[in-house]
């Protein structure tokens, strides 16, 4: 669980939670209500479970109401998602008519009077039209709106229209729009139980269960067994290095759906005994805190990404990150400083092999992306840029 | 004292908006620059410094880092990190030399420009300002105030008052000229060049003039 608001002021920057407290003195009494369609699981799940609660202790009324569907309706979500995100789908006029439909009944049914009313993703971007005369309505999308399935996209992009404002992750993620388009990037909660302090017993227990050994250096990937993710590409630049450093790799993440990679990195793996894959239970916290902190560099290397927050998750428990260019990555790394961002297997391995002859640098990189996290992309920023854009559009 | 001589530490938070501009190449880069609003300017120049990185040799501004990585030419990249708001001391100065340096360097261009991966997305700024609670009336308090106070207030009191509102030296010098009479210390703090890194190391440099005025007039 995250914590109140007193609880960050010993992980958040300097003054940062008074500052808070004082942006929040000229909101008291605001009403704001957030709505995505599930509670837990999603992108936007994650966050509003931790600020929700710390904006009704800034004393703003917060509430976060969820979309009810049927099993129909949640194979159309998962559709709109993936065609949104450009991954081609038959979405029917049907399923379309569909989703109106249940946009409406849950815009009937969920108390949506407020000073301002944000709506995440794409599933609830039809409620927009049972709004209330009063209010500004948001539309937030957290992930990549820049090739969606054009026929969907045309279809939606009036609902999308219809809001006050859209935000956006990163403004590469951003669909071309009539109304206002804002830019507020993803955060991670310190507190929470992927990012808390972990004493160093604990993080070995966990390890020992996952059959991780601490003898040598780790390379460590977190991400699903996807080939958008590139597990065999970390593999193959794990092997580039291993030439020249005793190393391990470790890859970790929850399974595959179909058509996924599994199989292939399971087949890569057991040829060699320091290559460990690691398919995590659900939620996975408390593995991925202990599996960051027994990392020396984490690699992030997908084809394909949103932002990408793994990548702050890491630099928070103070290791360099190897990352692609894609989605968000190139956002978090400052290359060179918390640092490198590559374009292949050769320049992972290359990088890799650079920080293991220096490591002295691995220290102060992990250092410096440890500050860099901090002050850009903590839930403390995040909260204090959703105040600003609720001041900015209220006044 | 009266309250109205106090110094009334202001923060401020910004909301990044997207612009409906972008640039592909240099040309439309330098089209793009005349045309946008001048908080645009503002947010890819000067008001880079509230969110930049913490490496001391990181790019002043925007521009020049879109020419490193995207466009990959290294001397338009020199060109446009030279520009130095802090000399030229208006938004409209900033523009003026950017547009200067790009038509310089297109001139002298022998093919058309290199196109980048990703193309240049103008943003712009809304600052919203926030009272900090913190207030000073004396030297002494003045120092104590800044230490603990929020960045955001040195970017709003040094950068935002200095380049978008177009107060001179800043608000610090301001009053520590006019109000406290201590013409040499804020001679001092206005020479204090905001771009030499984060706003935590500006705030270092403004302690550390602080504290030696104040152990000269004995005891800090």
């Amino acid at each position: 669980m995250g914590g109140k608001l007193d609880d960050y002021r010993a992980v958040a920057p300097r003054g940062s939670v008074d500052f808070m407290l004082r942006i929040a003195e000229r909101l008291r009494g605001r009403r704001i209500v957030q709505v995505s369609v599930s509670r837990y699981g999603g992108a936007a799940d994650e966050i509003l479970n931790r600020i929700v609660p710390i904006l009704n202790d800034l004393g703003i009324e917060a509430a976060w109401e969820v979309m009810l569907g049927s099993a129909e309706f949640e194979a159309i979500v998962t559709a709109v998602s993936k065609g949104l995100a450009g991954v081609e789908q038959v979405v029917t006029e049907g399923m379309l008519a569909r989703l109106h439909a249940t946009c409406a009944e849950n815009a009937r049914r969920l108390p949506l009077d407020a000073d301002l009313v944000i709506v995440h993703d794409a599933a609830t971007l039809l409620l927009v039209e049972g709004r209330p005369p009063a209010g500004h309505w948001l539309w937030r999308y957290h992930g990549d709106l820049s090739s969606p399935q054009p026929q969907l996209w045309n279809a939606l992009r009036p609902f999308a229209d219809k809001y006050d404002a859209a935000v956006f992750s990163a403004a590469k993620f951003a669909a071309p729009l009539s109304t206002r388009r804002f830019v507020i990037a993803p955060s991670i909660d310190p507190l929470s139980e992927r990012n808390r302090e972990m004493p160093r017993g604990e993080q070995s227990r966990h390890l020992e269960r996952l059959g991780v050994r601490m003898d040598k250096p780790i390379l460590l990937q977190v991400g699903p067994f996807e080939r958008l993710q590139d597990p065999l590409g970390v593999v193959n630049a794990y092997r580039l290095v291993k030439k020249h450093h005793d190393v391990r790799l470790v890859l970790a993440g929850s399974p595959p759906g179909p058509g996924g990679v599994l199989a292939e990195t399971q087949e890569a793996a057991s040829q060699d005994p320091d290559v460990t894959v690691l398919v995590l239970p659900p939620d996975p916290q408390t593995e991925l805190n202990a599996l960051e902190r027994a990392a020396t560099i984490v690699l992030q290397k997908p084809l394909f990404t949103d932002f990408g927050a793994d990548v702050a998750t890491a630099m928070w428990k103070g290791k360099p990150v190897v990352g692609s260019l894609a989605g968000g990555i190139p956002s978090q790394i400052v290359s060179k400083v918390t640092g490198y961002t590559v374009e292949t297997v050769e320049g992972a391995a290359f990088r890799v092999r650079h920080l293991l002859s220096n490591p002295e640098l691995i220290g102060r990189m992990g250092a410096a992306g440890r500050e860099h996290v901090r002050r850009n992309f903590l839930i403390t920023r995040h909260l204090g840029d959703y105040l600003a854009l609720l001041a900015h559009l209220t006044g | 004292m009266p309250a109205a001589e106090h110094f009334v530490f202001q923060g401020c938070v910004q909301v990044r908006e997207l612009l409906p501009h972008e640039a592909h190449d240099a040309r439309e880069l330098l089209e793009e620059i005349r045309r946008v609003p001048a908080e645009s300017i503002f947010c890819h120049t000067s008001g880079l410094l509230v969110h930049r990185p913490p490496e001391p040799d990181a790019y002043p501004n925007d521009f020049a880092l879109w020419a490193d990585i995207e466009l990959r030419d290294r001397r338009l990249t020199e060109r446009l990190a030279a520009i130095d708001p802090f000399r030229l001391g208006s938004i409209e100065g900033v523009r003026a030399e950017l547009v200067s340096t790009l038509e310089h360097h297109l001139q002298q261009l022998s093919a058309a420009p290199s196109r980048g991966g990703e193309p240049f997305r103008f943003l712009q700024y809304h600052l919203v300002p926030v009272p900090t609670g913190h207030e000073a009336g004396t030297l002494r308090e003045f120092r104590d105030a800044l230490t603990g106070a929020d960045a955001s207030t040195l970017f709003f009191h040094i950068i935002e008052a200095r380049y978008r509102l177009g107060r001179g030296r800043g608000d610090f010098a301001e009053w520590v000229d006019t109000v406290l009479g201590r013409h040499e210390l804020a001679e001092r703090l206005s020479r204090i060049d905001p771009y030499a890194g984060t706003l935590e190391r500006v705030r270092e440099r403004h302690l550390i003039a602080l504290n030696r005025a104040l152990e000269e007039e004995g005891g800090a």
